[in-house]
């Protein structure tokens, strides 16, 4: 008996098989898996340019070298997630100009601004540490290829954010100033880090299919949860502070309580009105026009490689 | 202390450094991702070499220097980077040029570096020769791709060539310091030139003729880069004087 193609997608979802680029799939389960994952991977590219930032002004050599090689990563991560959204049917070039006409959206935690040494710290820590939670959770995707770069990704970026975690545990035990620098750097990155999870569960528009179809499989209110959780933790070890008074475990819960998120600020950075998405876009275009000429060269080198061989 | 010899060193790591510094205004801003991934591989290659050789220059200089000491707090005179590694990133021409150029350079000089009689100079020297191959590989093969790629790429390369050459003369003029290191410019100066050619060649590009040749870097005398690319490298270290990071 031939199975009807949704039933059997139906069926495989079910039983947790995962979905692979040439099965059957509803339209809309392929859209939403493009835009999630292009937007994975264009977050991954942006997210070079506040880390990159540091690059030349790294206060050590062994700093200097850690960083090249976690904004490299980066980097990398992007190119396994393009390719995976590339299963799907839509080409790098075509997201890569969504991104920058603005119709892709990116995480919005890298529109803002990288100001002091400690901020790549905080970045590594709390901005790596709450995109971690989404990720593991992520291995578990339905779709095949998303989850499979998810496992390599989700490796390097727990190594990341021991990173991150190290560098303001030396800053953490320096000098007065350093200190300072390192609990600033937590204050300000501390609230944007929690709206990387998203509006309310109750406010977010796309989560219900996709937690029926198994491409997420927490809600963002318990992912956040569990972040607030293990960095309330965490920064004992720092001894510096969280900016929120209304931080506090409750026992009945057995979770931290935790104060309103700003969402006024968080619909405004969406909507592009935060510190650095001007500066954000504006890099990488430039990057992209002004890479036209080299990625014209290449091709016409290979054409013309093409050619000789042909004779 | 022998300071002809940690003059040397430090030489070679001033060139890394300076390089990589220079290589890592790329990261982000490549052209497209996987190249950007490259320049960036290389760049890390550098700091790393960098960071072996003034580790061992720390070690034999002692009271309490450090690899971040020498390469953090010294100023625009005592570093001794030829001029080539600190020219300006400008496009991609330029960067895969002068990659090409010093590259090539470095390849040749490890190899004469591998029977150094110092064992940790060798050790250096061969642990880089296995990177340094890939990068004359893929900048060679960037020079190529670019000058007979299209008509704005060959044209661009042109200017980069014209704008780079006069800065490789001084990789072969030794400084007071060179001598007596257990290398030989003069010797490694034809197999740089023959490889030089012949990647230009299949690039069709025309070869320089004879030109004024630059000097100074690798005594300290630098073009006015190098201020500000040590007032941002520096400027941490400056700025909180004797922290951890």
């Amino acid at each position: 008996m031939v199975m009807d193609p949704e039933m059997l997608f139906r069926d495989k979802i079910e039983n947790e098989i995962k979905i692979e680029p040439k099965d059957w799939m509803p339209e809309a389960y392929r859209k939403t898996n493009i835009r999630q994952i292009s937007q994975h991977a264009h977050s991954e590219i942006v997210g070079m340019l506040p880390e990159g930032n540091w690059i030349t002004r790294a206060p050590s050599l062994k700093r200097k070298a850690i960083l090249i090689a976690k904004v490299q990563d980066e980097g990398g991560h992007g190119l396994y997630l393009y390719s995976a959204a590339e299963t799907l049917g839509m080409s790098r070039e075509e997201m890569i100009n969504d991104l920058h006409s603005g119709k892709a959206k990116y995480s919005s935690i890298f529109n803002y601004p990288t100001l002091t040494w400690a901020d790549i710290g905080a970045i590594g820590w709390l901005v790596d540490g709450a995109a971690i939670m989404n990720q593991v959770m992520l291995t578990r995707t339905s779709y095949g290829p998303y989850a499979r770069a998810m496992v390599r990704i989700c490796k390097e970026e727990s190594f990341h954010q021991r990173q991150g975690f190290e560098a303001l545990l030396v800053l953490s035990r320096g000098t007065e100033a350093q200190k300072a620098m390192c609990q600033d750097a937590i204050n300000r990155w501390w609230w944007p880090a929690l709206m990387m999870f998203g509006p309310r569960d109750t406010e977010s528009t796309n989560s219900d299919q996709s937690m029926k179809w198994k491409i997420k499989r927490k809600s963002n209110d318990e992912l956040r949860q569990n972040f607030v959780d293990m960095i309330a933790e965490q920064i004992k070890t720092l001894g510096m502070t969280l900016p929120d008074p209304h931080l506090k475990w409750n026992e009945e819960r057995k979770h931290y309580d935790f104060g309103e998120i700003n969402w006024d600020e968080f619909w405004q950075v969406v909507k592009g009105n935060g510190p650095c998405n001007k500066q954000r876009l504006d890099a990488r275009r430039k990057a992209w026009e002004e890479g036209e000429w080299v990625r014209e060269a290449a091709e016409a080198y290979a054409r013309k490689r093409v050619d000789k061989l042909k004779g | 202390m022998n300071q002809k010899k940690t003059s040397y060193i430090l030489h070679l790591a001033d060139n890394s450094l300076i390089l990589g510094q220079r290589n890592s205004e790329w990261c982000g801003h490549g052209p497209v991702l996987e190249q950007d991934i490259a320049i960036t591989n290389i760049t890390l290659d550098l700091v790393g070499q960098a960071r072996s050789l003034y580790q061992y220059a720390a070690s034999l200089l002692g009271e309490g220097t450090t690899e971040d000491s020498l390469a953090y707090l010294r100023t625009e005179r005592e570093f001794l980077n030829c001029l080539l590694v600190e020219q300006p990133k400008a496009d991609w021409a330029h960067t895969v040029l002068r990659q090409f150029f010093f590259s090539t350079y470095q390849y040749y000089l490890c190899q004469q570096l591998l029977s150094h009689p110092d064992a940790q100079l060798a050790a250096i020297a061969e642990k880089s020769l296995k990177e340094v191959r890939y990068h004359v590989r893929w900048s060679g093969e960037w020079v190529i791709r670019l000058g007979d790629g299209t008509t704005e790429s060959k044209q661009r390369l042109q200017l980069a060539l014209a704008a780079l050459w006069p800065y490789t003369g001084e990789l072969f003029m030794p400084a007071a310091y060179e001598s007596g290191q257990g290398t030989d410019l003069s010797a490694i100066r034809p197999l740089w030139n023959e490889k030089v050619q012949a990647v230009l060649r299949e690039a069709t590009l025309d070869l320089p003729g004879e030109t004024f040749m630059h000097s100074g870097g690798k005594t300290g005398v630098h073009t006015e880069h190098l201020g500000f690319i040590l007032a941002e490298m520096q400027y941490m270290q400056r700025t909180y004087p004797g922290c951890e990071w």
